[in-house]
């Protein structure tokens, strides 16, 4: 029998290796097997972790040590590829950018609680189907529209021009903004925060010219005007975007810059 | 240049909420308490505006309808009327910043909690001051 590596690391009765400096915490994860259960119902389950792992790594714990059929998304785990997006105790985040040293409780044993992302339909466990999400994506026209002649040379843009849409150029598809949005959980049909982003992101372009369309198509009933301006959206995101603000920037092209 | 928008559809029908309480931003809980405080007034100027119509009915009537609230109950809902008046009359202005001020959703918080701090101020003597009479005369005293 192969002896620990190190003499303060051990292993916790659940099987996860339990490094020197790690406590136990229990992760409460919201579970669906659609090929078994008629309903969602909770499970908790006891695991060490090390302040510096993320929520994620309890995540992949849980389904390599204790129950393989954990099914949640994850791509890069670096914040990059906005696959892991969940309801982390109460608030939309990525499991791979929140630390657990951020959810430890100030005394007493830490429950750290997981659910899907709210507002898109559930498949399994953590898992949601993205396609509303995506589809709302796509129809706001998320790439470059120009007409006449493609000019032989790059499209020049000042630094000036460029800041205008910034910020809105760091989204990264994770959908946390859209489902954090109590509009878009009452009423699937509203565009959400993500899609009015990438809209905002090429409407403010210099070198675009199809601002018009889509400011058009954002003018509808399900456009900007349902934003009742909650702010959840910018608070989830995890790029920073400052969500809300761009909305507004939106609403306010469609007010002050058409006639 | 018209756009046939369309917004998207699929299979919105099929979302089930996780069951879990969302804990939001505060401006989504100013939001909600926007909403309840809008429909609250909303009831009592559905009131108000019956019982004022009563004058043009009978004015006794009227007179009987007005001397019932001169009660504790009344006056309490009284002191709830003009807290959710206030917070719903600055929260709305909070409101028109973030739309119109192009900095004012980056200090949404900061004027919520501005907000907060004046209904505080005006609340805190408004109902030492709105229920004193009442007070008093139920409880005696000098």
């Amino acid at each position: 029998m192969a002896a620990p590596a190190t003499a303060e690391s051990t292993t916790h009765p659940s099987g996860i290796p339990a490094p020197e400096g790690s406590v136990e915490v229990t992760v409460k994860i919201h579970r669906f097997n659609p090929e078994q259960d008629e309903a969602p119902h909770w499970e908790s389950y006891d695991v060490p972790a090390l302040p510096t792992d993320r929520v994620l790594n309890l995540l992949i714990n849980i389904k390599s040590y204790i129950d393989g059929s954990l099914a949640f998304r994850r791509s890069c785990a670096h914040g990059i590829c906005g696959s892991d997006a969940m309801q982390i105790n109460g608030i939309n985040r990525l499991a791979c950018k929140v630390l657990v040293k951020d959810l430890l409780a100030k005394k007493g044993k830490t429950t750290i609680t997981v659910a899907p992302l709210k507002g898109l339909p559930l498949l399994k466990d953590l898992y949601v189907d993205m396609e509303p999400f995506f589809e709302a994506y796509r129809s706001i026209k998320p790439y470059l529209i120009t007409y006449g002649n493609e000019p032989t040379r790059e499209r020049i843009q000042s630094p000036a021009e460029r800041a205008q849409f910034d910020d809105t150029t760091k989204c990264i598809l994770c959908a946390a903004c859209t489902t954090s949005c109590p509009v878009y959980w009452a009423d699937g049909s509203y565009f959400g925060p993500a899609a009015i982003v990438n809209a905002h992101r090429f409407i403010f372009d210099s070198r675009d010219e199809g601002a018009e369309e889509r400011l058009d198509i954002l003018n509808d009933a399900e456009g900007v005007w349902r934003c009742r301006t909650t702010f959840n959206c910018t608070d989830a995101c995890p790029r920073g975007i400052e969500v809300t603000k761009a909305i507004q920037e939106v609403k306010r092209a469609l007010l002050f810059r058409r006639t | 240049m018209t756009t046939t928008a369309s917004p998207p559809t699929g299979a919105g029908n099929a979302r089930r909420g996780s069951g879990t309480l969302y804990l939001g931003d505060p401006g989504m809980w100013s939001w909600v308490l926007h909403r309840i405080t809008g429909v609250l007034t909303f009831f009592f100027l559905f009131v108000h505006v019956l019982d004022t119509a009563l004058v043009r009915v009978s004015p006794s009537t009227y007179d009987e309808v007005i001397s019932s609230y001169k009660t504790p109950l009344v006056n309490l809902l009284e002191v709830g009327l003009v807290g959710a008046v206030l917070f719903h009359a600055l929260n709305g202005l909070r409101v028109m910043l973030v739309d119109f001020w192009s900095k004012g959703p980056r200090y949404q918080r900061q004027m919520l909690w501005g907000i907060v701090v004046v209904w505080l101020l005006v609340m805190i003597p408004g109902t030492y001051f709105m229920l004193e009479r009442t007070i008093s005369e139920l409880f005696g005293g000098a």
